[in-house]
């Protein structure tokens, strides 16, 4: 691990194609924005092109994070923790009583996860939110002592802190996996973060050019069959395609890929259940075009534990 | 002046801590002297408010808040007055010489704006207390001051009466579209009036 600035050729490669990526979608989103007339279009584009400036924005933050190495990639994620809980939080309807408890999962469990996966203490990391923190929280509540619905907000709380730190923490955490023949870590990282984010906007553009029969349509308007397949079997390839970066041979790329664009979606439709069920469109507008933080890592919440434990399991 | 740079810093942290949305509904942002009147349900609801506004704006606006409270220690006293410059008013009412509305219209008249919370103390964020009276005579005596409606949401949660950590979620200030007192317009018509148009925004 060294503090320095420092990419593998590989990886190096592989951001500058995400950039030559950005500009051929930028080019893509002019080009439409001139030829588009109707005013829905209109609003279709003007939405595209917020995204595709909001990519450049979180390709660049993300880029120097994984270029400055464990601690840069640890602070990224413990911050976009951070803002994910506090998304998930503000829209769950707590009671006076959980006031103590939520303070101590904002200030002392999000960075104390964080500073496990800093000094790479996978047994602790793997268990202290599952067992120190489930077990701790409740019994806080409940010394608050106020029992109305007191399951359902023990619970509640305990679902906030699984989704938003504990399986997102599992992404930096590929840095501390020690694999066979292969220490290009940041590699992994990548190889997570680019199928799975490709996977959400292939389904995006697979959806919106030929999507037809509604997946959910009680949970979501927006994702099809069409989008779900079109864009899962795309970014498998795309994952297979980018076999190099990682230990895998192209096969178990994607063999990977398809596992980890499928947990992305059901990710995207859990987190839309949520939504659905508080009566919100998104958890936040921080990031202009995708709604909050959360919104836009919901894919990544699911695929980042499971694709730690198979690459673990399998490579270790 | 270092209360001018602490005040600064303490309107950043309070930004960040309580990531406040500002929506106007009916209120255009613009130059020129006014009294905020807002909900209230905890100690952060006037530094979020204040460190929403535009930092000119923030400059010329003084929360009007109890001395019962604020000059009770040192440091409060600090923060009170050199901090916010707030208006500090008996709330007690043994001062017979001098009342809260002679204070709040000394202040108006020297071209400054307020920040007033009509129900006189912190709720618990569930439902608006009624409005003491002393909005309705500062209108009566300045009537040609905007009064604008300001519904804040969440700090109740984020930092609820009685508690010192807060926990940092998302809140949101509404601004509604400024009113005046009416001409005849009583005293029980107009705080009615004004909590109304303040529940609305919620």
């Amino acid at each position: 691990m060294s503090l320095a600035f420092s990419l593998s050729r590989e990886t190096a490669y592989l951001l500058g194609g995400v950039g030559a990526l950005l500009v051929i979608a930028s080019l893509i989103g002019f080009v439409l924005s001139k030829r588009t007339s109707t005013d829905a279009g209109r609003a279709t584009i003007a939405n595209l092109n917020a995204r595709i400036r909001a990519w450049w924005m979180m390709v660049a933050v993300f880029g120097a994070a994984v270029a400055t190495g464990v601690i840069g990639a640890t602070v990224l994620f413990a911050l976009l923790s951070f803002l994910a809980l506090r998304e998930f939080v503000t829209l769950t309807p707590t009671r006076r009583g959980d006031h103590m408890a939520l303070s101590w999962i904002f200030f002392i469990v999000v960075p104390f996860q964080y500073l496990l996966v800093a000094i790479q203490w996978y047994g602790l990391f793997s268990i202290f939110i599952p067992v120190w923190a489930f077990l701790f929280l409740p019994a806080r509540i409940a010394v608050s002592g106020d029992p109305e619905r007191f399951l359902e907000r023990a619970a509640k709380i305990q679902f906030a802190l699984m989704i938003c730190v504990y399986c997102v923490s599992h992404v930096p955490a590929l840095l501390m996996l020690d694999l066979k023949g292969y220490t290009n870590n940041a590699g992994l990282l990548l190889f997570l973060v680019i199928v799975v984010q490709m996977s959400d906007v292939l389904q995006y553009v697979w959806g919106k050019l030929f999507g037809r029969h509604k997946v959910a349509p009680t949970i979501s308007p927006s994702k099809t069959w069409e989008g779900l397949i079109g864009g899962v079997l795309s970014a498998t390839a795309l994952g297979a395609g980018l076999w190099w970066i990682t230990p895998f041979t192209p096969l178990q790329a994607a063999g990977m890929s398809l596992l980890i664009t499928i947990l992305g979606f059901a990710g995207g439709l859990t987190m839309s259940a949520i939504k659905r069920d508080s009566g919100v469109k998104d958890f936040g507008a921080l990031i202009e075009g995708h709604g909050g933080v959360l919104d836009r890592i919901d894919s990544l919440c699911f695929a980042g534990p499971v694709f730690f434990h198979v690459t673990r399991f399998y490579f270790g | 002046m270092s209360g001018g740079i602490l005040a600064g810093f303490i309107a950043g942290v309070a930004r960040l801590l309580a990531g406040a949305t500002v929506r106007y509904a009916g209120y255009e942002p613009a130059a020129g002297q006014r009294v905020y009147f807002a909900n209230h349900s905890s100690h952060l609801d006037f530094v979020v408010l204040w460190s929403a506004l535009p930092s000119a704006e923030r400059a010329k606006t003084r929360p009007v808040a109890g001395s019962d409270y604020w000059d009770k220690s040192a440091v409060r006293r600090f923060l009170a007055r050199e901090v916010f410059r707030a208006v500090l008013v008996d709330r007690t009412g043994q001062n017979r010489e001098r009342s809260p509305v002679d204070d709040m219209v000394a202040a108006l008249e020297a071209g400054d704006s307020l920040i007033i919370f009509p129900e006189g103390t912190r709720g618990d964020g569930t439902a608006i207390a009624p409005f003491k009276s002393g909005i309705f005579h500062v209108a009566s005596k300045k009537p040609q001051v905007d009064l604008v409606p300001v519904m804040i949401e969440n700090l109740n949660r984020i930092l609820p009466k009685g508690e010192i950590v807060p926990v940092p979620l998302l809140s949101s200030i509404t601004l509604g579209p400024p009113l005046r007192l009416g001409t005849g317009e009583t005293k029980e018509d107009f705080l009615a009036r004004l909590r109304g148009e303040l529940e609305r925004l919620g």
